[in-house]
């Protein structure tokens, strides 16, 4: 199988889009979400109906915090630009827009890969993976062969080694054979608000018999989707980041 | 189940049938194997895994398996087969016939025409491997296999760095990989993903084939090791007396000891190699001792003191050591052309200071050479291109070492030229067309002949 798997979409559905017609080009016959689905962006009503058709279609999908806070969790500690968005998205979703994302599980599994949204140690602690030490509480607490995490919004790879955890900044569109008897842990990126400094929706693809990884970068209409936030009444600063990536 | 270690003659694996052990070393097993048909010779390669599933112990068979996968053409192995067995993984690739390097060096001093020959051969194999974003780090004579066609091909990438791909290979805290002799002195640092590292490997394979000695000997010690980060090796032309003072300017070259002074493509080895009469000799050709206890301690200063290098992908380094061709038509083009000439190639060149270019011109065979005087008429004819490229090029405002001249002969001048861009790893061509549409009806056109099957980029230009 080769499997996308798209991360932090964040009610983008532009990017959502984009990255879904660039993996089907590519010859995905799976797909995996990595939560965070709505959250920040004007369309989560729609966006979760495109994600809910995937799912009866065999895609999987994990939950995130946004997930959670737009359910009526905790989303106090995010920072005021993020809870506003928050707040409103709460008033779009309809009743089985919330059922849905109340039936996602944290982690998912589907051969000896594992999917989680933010770390695989304690998935519903939302700890963010930044370093080699917490990569390595995250592949030692997964048990798996790959893992994809998102959360942090940067792509990234991390590989097991004799000396310990490594990691590398994967090329876009470049294959990576994940060759060996080690561990590999993969962070997707956000396809709905990369914050790289390139505005291109981010998302990897795993082509299971091949062994073979690779991480892209989609240019989508990020214009449309900072209008859209525009007239929904969301903060503005959400609808320039995703102009400049950041 | 068989063990990896002991696999039977006649197992079969991956349609390949197992025939002898050749060697087995500390990581690896390595078996003769052949196809069905029994007309394809292969290697199969086994890692040892005898530490269970630790990935330190397979980190140089991964690495190889990782770079085959990632690299093609003649100067490489094929990789047949890769999988996984109840014994393990294991992968199967083309055994290279040909004659190892480490033959001919057994017989150096090798004549400077044969180490000029060898060394461009591997050196134009090393560029190929680089220009697919690989550097070799453990580049030395065993690993090198002559072709019966003078082409050279590159085994064992256990160390191989891929700019574009995670680097798999163990560090070790107490010594740096690779094999002492050749070690870059950047290597011995720690730094990797340098092209130029396998350029210094290959001058040190060079003063080897010329002189048949090492450049710094075989050390064993760290500290041994560390001395050719502050002390030159001595002068080859000190061993080998009428060594010509251009093949020691070229193993020097390749020997600095910091980077940025050496040759910066192996590419540029290959064309120095291939043309000994176009070197730009320097103060290096002539050097019969190393530099004194004062440079030493002046560069153990330097190296103590030096920002942490970073490198960038190999082909990001290359492209910033272009080898730019203009093909300069002196014989029918117009002033305007040969000024549109400069200007393109000036813009190619803008802001590179290591690229190179080659002014080239064919000289047409035709009637006056196949009379009784042709010969002579021949050589000046080319003296007189020559000197028309060398006016054409004074133009450009560029120093001499980085210029090269070359008139080809030859009918068919489309077919010299892609010929020649092949042959010198070009990487950028310029070329005129011809302005006048009759000429180009009786002629033909050469430009659009060039950029329909260079093996580059080529720019047209107009006046």
């Amino acid at each position: 199988m080769k499997i996308a798997v798209l991360s932090d979409i964040h009610g983008n559905l532009e990017a959502l889009r984009a990255c879904l017609a660039h993996a089907e080009r590519e010859g995905a016959d799976m797909q995996v979400f990595l939560g965070d689905l709505v959250g920040y962006g004007a369309d989560p009503v729609a966006c979760l109906g495109l994600l809910a058709d995937h799912a009866g279609k065999g895609a999987l999908l994990v939950r995130g915090n946004h997930d959670e806070a737009a359910l009526g969790g905790l989303c106090e500690n995010m920072n005021p630009t993020a809870r506003e968005a928050i707040y409103w998205t709460r008033k779009q979703l309809r009743p089985e827009d919330r059922d849905f994302l109340a039936s996602l599980p944290l982690t998912a599994r589907h051969g000896d890969l594992c999917f989680v949204h933010a770390s695989a140690v304690t998935p519903g602690k939302w700890e963010y993976i930044t370093s080699t030490a917490q990569a390595a509480n995250c592949m030692d607490a997964a048990q798996a062969t790959v893992i994809f995490a998102g959360h942090v919004h940067h792509q990234a790879l991390y590989f097991s080694a004799g000396s310990g955890v490594r990691a590398f900044q994967p090329v876009p569109g470049v294959p990576i054979p994940l060759i060996g008897r080690r561990q590999w842990l993969a962070i997707a990126g956000s396809a709905g608000q990369p914050r790289d400094g390139n505005n291109a929706a981010a998302y990897a693809l795993y082509d299971e018999e091949a062994r073979m990884l690779t991480f892209f970068r989609v240019p989508y209409d990020h214009m449309t989707a900072a209008r859209k936030i525009i007239a929904a009444g969301l903060p503005e600063r959400l609808a320039w980041r995703l102009q400049r990536g950041e | 189940m068989e063990s990896a270690e002991h696999l039977k003659p006649g197992t079969e694996i991956a349609g390949y049938r197992v025939q002898e052990k050749l060697h087995e070393g500390g990581m690896a097993v390595l078996y003769r194997v052949a196809s069905p048909t029994g007309n394809e010779a292969g290697l199969l390669k086994v890692p040892k895994l005898g530490f269970g599933s630790h990935p330190a112990c397979s980190a140089g068979f991964d690495v190889e398996q990782m770079i085959l996968g990632r690299i093609a053409g003649p100067h490489v192995p094929q990789m047949l087969a890769r999988g996984e067995n109840d014994f393990g993984p294991y992968v199967v690739i083309e055994q290279i016939a040909g004659t190892p390097l480490a033959d001919y060096a057994r017989r150096a001093p090798l004549p400077a025409a044969d180490v000029a020959r060898l060394g461009a051969a591997l050196a134009s194999a090393l560029h190929d491997l680089h220009r697919q974003e690989v550097v070799h780090h453990d580049l030395k004579p065993s690993h090198a296999i002559l072709r019966s066609d003078g082409q050279a091909a590159l085994i064992d990438f256990g160390l191989a760095f891929h700019g574009h791909l995670p680097d798999l290979v163990e560090e070790e805290s107490d010594r740096p990989l690779g094999t002492p002799a050749y070690l870059s002195p950047e290597q011995i640092a720690g730094v990797r993903g340098d092209p130029r590292s396998d350029v210094f490997s290959l001058g040190a394979i060079l003063y080897l084939l010329a002189t048949g000695r090492l450049p710094f000997g075989e050390p064993t010690s760290l500290a041994g090791l560390r001395r050719r980060l502050y002390f030159d090796p001595l002068p080859p032309r000190c061993i080998v007396a009428d060594l010509p003072e251009w093949l020691q300017e070229i193993i020097l070259h390749c020997l600095e000891i910091q980077v940025e002074a050496r040759y910066s493509t192996a590419a540029q080895v290959a064309h120095d190699l291939a043309h000994p009469d176009q070197v730009a000799l320097t103060e290096r050709s002539r050097r019969l001792r190393p530099a004194g206890l004062m440079v030493a301690a002046r560069r153990w200063w330097l190296a103590l003191t030096a920002p942490q290098r970073v490198s960038k992908p190999p082909t990001e380094h290359l492209a910033r050591a272009p080898h730019v061709l203009v093909a300069v038509d002196t014989g029918y083009a117009s002033e305007a052309l040969f000024q549109a000439l400069r200007e393109a190639a000036q813009r190619i060149i803008s802001s590179e200071p290591d690229c190179r270019v080659s002014c080239v011109n064919v000289l047409e065979r035709s009637v006056i050479t196949e009379q009784e005087e042709g010969a002579e008429i021949l050589r000046s004819l080319h003296t007189q291109r020559l000197v028309e490229l060398h006016h054409w090029a004074q133009g450009l405002g560029l120093q001499q070492e980085r210029l090269r001249f070359h008139v080809l002969e030859g009918g068919d001048v489309a077919s010299r030229l892609i010929d020649y861009a092949r042959a010198s790893h070009a990487d950028h061509i310029v070329i005129g067309a011809r302005g006048s549409s009759g000429l180009r009806r009786f002629l033909g056109s050469v430009s659009s002949r060039v950029a329909a099957e260079a093996p580059c980029s080529v720019t047209v230009v107009r006046a």
